[in-house]
């Protein structure tokens, strides 16, 4: 008996060990080849930061300077609020301290400068796709931004899903650390709205249902989910007749620019303020995302299937 | 004459009541109606903004009219006991937060009633005034609707 008891203790030991050791931090610990003699482009990492969507939780509710990224935007899910946190280069309350490795493992392993994971609320399973030029140019953009004082509240998230460190369990999962991969059967503009769509723009975080612990169902990838914020649907954007089958890739690309739908309805909820990110793209990377998103297998409605 | 005029007065009468009465009635159906009058008047000034149609002034300013007309009073057609039923798309926000829903139809109303009182006179001052309007139109549905279907 005694024996039997020694042996679960030990048991439990090692599995809380190799749990430990799972869950923790996957930092990149120097700055990948890429970086090497990358000369900043700031005019790209303003595309970028408006491919990315980050103003949408960063900068203020309701506030109409869109630069000043102050955070404090809700973000309400099955697991509890998020938080958008203050990103602009204020030293002490902002990112403005961090360096180009900071900032690297932030957007490509989720994973803060003190080693503690990120929610992936903060949708680095999208952005660990970017291109290590493309995430440099990003944060000299940033750095260009005004510095505003002011850290946004806490994230009120109950347990056990408060355990930071769990999250290490559910990156083993779901974040694979893979770039990019163009399809070479694809045409450039495709890859491109490939690209802009799967990495920064994270269409799929939203448009694709999600499993029982927050997983992309990758099966499904963009044909619809039922809101994560909690009420109402997210459409099906594949070229199904459900989607997005009766839009051309003019009415597609025209949407992103003025927020008109072919039946001149205008488009909200969310996807508003994706809008007014996208409308600040230009015009043939609109159009990229337009051809990528004609190009993917039609699929059927995903959220009556993913509601529980 | 004067028999003639009193039926045609009363013929008036009783179609304006009735008007009246479908929207005390249903004014779910009322405004739903009103927003699909928006969205064909911007439909006109969509096709022009995407070259699918040719600028016309008048018929830009037309599309602006029509389109302030339902921006004035909208607000009124979402008393208590109208949050849903009808397939309504109204997010419950529009109740608890009544002075902020009026203050985004207000918006719509003064960029409307500004390019009405400005008519464009170029294709560019159109879509100008275009991407003013929509703006109003996303700021209010981003928060005030639900997308349903």
């Amino acid at each position: 008996m005694g024996r039997l008891v020694r042996l679960l203790v030990m048991l439990g030991v090692i599995a809380a060990g190799a749990g430990w050791w799972l869950s923790g931090p996957n930092r990149l610990d120097a700055l990948p080849a890429e970086a090497a003699g990358h000369q900043p482009d700031i005019d790209n990492g303003r595309l970028m930061f408006f491919a990315g969507g980050c103003a949408s939780c960063h900068a203020a509710p309701d506030s109409d300077d869109k630069l000043a990224l102050t955070g404090g935007v809700r973000l309400e899910s099955p697991f509890g609020a998020f938080v958008g946190p203050n990103i602009s280069p204020h030293r002490q309350d902002g990112i403005g301290g961090w360096s180009q490795l900071d900032f690297l493992n932030a957007m490509l392993r989720g994973v803060s400068p003190d080693g503690s994971h990120y929610y992936p609320a903060f949708p680095y399973t999208s952005y660990q796709r970017m291109r290590v030029a493309d995430l440099l140019d990003l944060k000299a953009f940033l750095d260009t931004l005004a510095p505003v004082a002011g850290v946004a509240p806490d994230h009120e998230v109950g347990f056990p899903f408060n355990i930071r460190r769990g999250l290490g369990l559910w990156k083993r999962l779901y974040l694979d650390g893979e770039p990019f991969m163009a399809d070479p059967a694809a045409s450039d503009q495709v890859n491109r709205g490939a690209y802009l769509s799967e990495g920064p723009g994270h269409c799929g975080e939203c448009h694709t249902p999600r499993d029982a612990i927050g997983g992309l169902d990758r099966s499904n990838w963009l044909a619809g989910a039922p809101n994560p914020e909690g009420k109402g649907i997210i459409p099906n954007i594949t070229p199904h007749a459900q989607g997005l089958a009766d839009w051309s890739e003019g009415d597609i690309a025209y949407a992103l620019e003025s927020g008109f739908t072919p039946d001149y309805d205008s488009l909200g909820g969310t996807m508003g303020k994706v809008i007014s990110n996208t409308a600040q793209l230009p015009p043939e990377d609109r159009a990229a995302i337009a051809a990528y998103l004609k190009s993917l297998p039609a699929l059927p409605d995903a959220y009556e299937a993913a509601k529980p | 004459m004067i028999r003639q005029t009193t039926i045609a007065l009363v013929a008036t009468v009783c179609s304006l009541s009735l008007t009246v009465a479908s929207a005390n009635d249903d004014p779910i159906a009322t405004r739903k109606a009103m927003m699909k009058n928006v969205g064909a008047s911007i439909g006109v000034m969509g096709k022009m903004a995407k070259g699918e149609m040719a600028f016309d002034a008048i018929q830009a300013n037309l599309a602006m009219r029509a389109i302030n007309n339902a921006a004035i009073g909208f607000v009124h057609l979402f008393p208590e006991g109208s949050e849903s039923g009808g397939e309504t798309e109204a997010a419950p926000k529009i109740w608890e937060d009544m002075a902020g829903f009026i203050a985004k139809s207000r918006d719509m109303e003064e960029v409307t009633a500004e390019a009405i009182a400005f008519p464009a006179g170029s294709l560019d001052e159109m879509r100008e005034q275009l991407g003013k309007l929509g703006a109003t139109c996303k700021a209010c549905h981003e928060g005030y609707r639900i997308k349903k279907s």
